[in-house]
């Protein structure tokens, strides 16, 4: 897909600037949904994991963690039941939606992570790590972004599965047994949030340190100054 | 190709794309107190009809091996209020009521007429832990079958000796692994564990399971859905 560029002349200086259109609208709005549904997600997900916080024995009880009120979402299990799901619906309609606009539009190119990547990963964590050059940009995503947005939309997907596992052990109970049943698909309901919180904290800190003008892309669509080239 | 524009034609184009997103907004309707009630009942509600619609008249739940039940010991006791509402084991029967042909007293002994079904299946609480028991009773089919219940009717509702009440759907209630359970790990139910009859039901939650029965009726309405439902439970919970 053509990334549509514009050329903004500043009539005073007669100065030009370049701006591209990357993130397009269902993206947007998508990201943003999806913003507010997991922030609701993981608050009531974690209310109703103080219910029951073990992934061992109910007899005895082991607790694992005594995970602070004030960081949940729903005041106790039955409200936490009712925030969890009615979002779920949202969280996976946003996922559908977004999937679907991607793949049908083309625009997946944006943010898959495919083999032709792999030789870029290197020098990029190198860069990241302060020992290696910045590689030129050729594309709105470097190799270790797309990595990182696949793997969050993998774990998107992912934390859907196990969560119908937990919701339906018996309906679907090919996909509990998948998991080694309702007891572990618990547990993995439980890492794969983890492991979506672990790529938040990261896209916090790079939205952070790729400054206001990155991130006001993500609200309009539009990116002033691409680091890279635009056909 | 490149397109051109100036600074305030481009500020204008950027405004208009910001204000495509205020629908999202409205999600705010979730942090209003007085919507919020209605929002998350109305999301519940879907997720029920969602769950009534998933289940499956002939999908059975898993059963396990007598090595995979949990010892006896380590069966959580789960009550609302008592143990042991102490009741009399005598003088107990079975109250039947609403759109049934035989409507009265059932004993226990008539329970036990009909055939026994022996089943290790999982206990799944809506707190989220799990625990396999050895369960043995009638189908409940089987006894809507004696008392003549009308089976097109929508609802089996259940009171219990220590006020806790319960409902379920028919097409759960006719489910092949529905039981009227008077037996745990081959012996008779203990009064922890609701004795003289429970309801022991795969296909569904924990707390759908009623102890200590006293009182079942069909019916297509439903004054009470359950103690837990009431205070904000989802109704259907099937697993």
């Amino acid at each position: 897909m053509a990334t549509r560029a514009i050329a903004i002349e500043d009539k005073k200086t007669g100065e030009v600037t370049e701006a591209v259109y990357e993130h397009p609208f269902v993206v947007r709005f998508c990201h943003w949904l999806n913003v507010i549904s997991l922030f609701v997600m993981v608050g009531s997900g974690l209310q109703i994991f103080r219910a029951f916080p073990s992934f061992g024995a109910k007899i005895p009880e082991k607790e694992l963690i005594n995970w602070p009120k004030s960081f949940a979402l729903g005041g106790w299990l039955g409200g936490a039941l009712q925030w969890h799901l009615t979002f779920m619906w949202i969280y996976l309609g946003t996922g559908l939606v977004y999937l679907g606009y991607q793949i049908f539009s083309g625009n997946y190119g944006q943010v898959l992570f495919v083999r032709r990547d792999l030789p870029g990963v290197w020098p990029m964590v190198r860069h990241y790590f302060f020992f290696g050059p910045k590689p030129p940009a050729r594309e709105a995503y470097n190799p270790l972004q797309k990595q990182a947005y696949t793997a969050a939309i993998a774990l998107g997907a992912l934390s859907v599965i196990t969560g119908f596992a937990v919701w339906k052990p018996v309906q679907f109970s090919w996909l509990a047994w998948l998991m080694g049943g309702f007891h572990w698909a618990r547990l993995w309901h439980f890492i794969t949030m983890w492991a979506i919180l672990a790529f938040v904290f990261g896209h916090l800190v790079m939205v952070v340190l790729h400054g206001w003008n990155n991130f006001l892309s993500m609200l309009t669509g539009w990116k002033k100054d691409p680091d890279y080239p635009v056909e | 190709m490149v397109l051109r524009t100036d600074k305030s034609k481009f500020r204008a184009l950027n405004r208009r794309e910001l204000l495509k997103l205020t629908p999202l907004v409205a999600v705010g309707a979730f942090a209003i107190p007085r919507l919020q009630e209605k929002l998350l009942a109305t999301g519940l509600g879907f997720s029920d009809w969602a769950s009534a619609r998933l289940f499956r008249e002939n999908h059975l739940a898993p059963t396990f091996a007598d090595s995979e039940v949990t010892p006896f010991e380590r069966f959580p006791i789960n009550d609302y209020d008592v143990d042991d509402p102490e009741v009399d084991f005598d003088s107990w029967t079975l109250t039947v009521s609403g759109a049934v042909q035989k409507p009265g007293e059932y004993t226990l002994a008539q329970v036990m007429q009909l055939p026994k079904l022996t089943q290790n299946t999982k206990h799944v609480c809506v707190e989220g832990w799990d625990v396999i028991g050895s369960f043995a009773g009638a189908r409940l089919s089987d006894f809507l079958k004696l008392i003549g219940a009308d089976t097109s009717a929508r609802f089996v509702y259940v009171e219990c000796a220590d006020d806790y009440y319960e409902s379920l759907d028919m097409a759960t209630a006719l489910h092949p692994q529905s039981l009227l359970c008077y037996e745990m790990y081959g012996r008779p139910l203990t009064r922890e564990h609701g004795a003289p009859l429970r309801l022991t039901l795969p296909t569904k939650i924990g707390y759908k399971q009623a102890k200590y029965l006293t009182d079942l009726k069909i019916t297509n309405l439903l004054q009470r859905v359950g103690y837990w439902e009431d205070q904000g439970y989802s109704s259907f919970y099937g697993l």
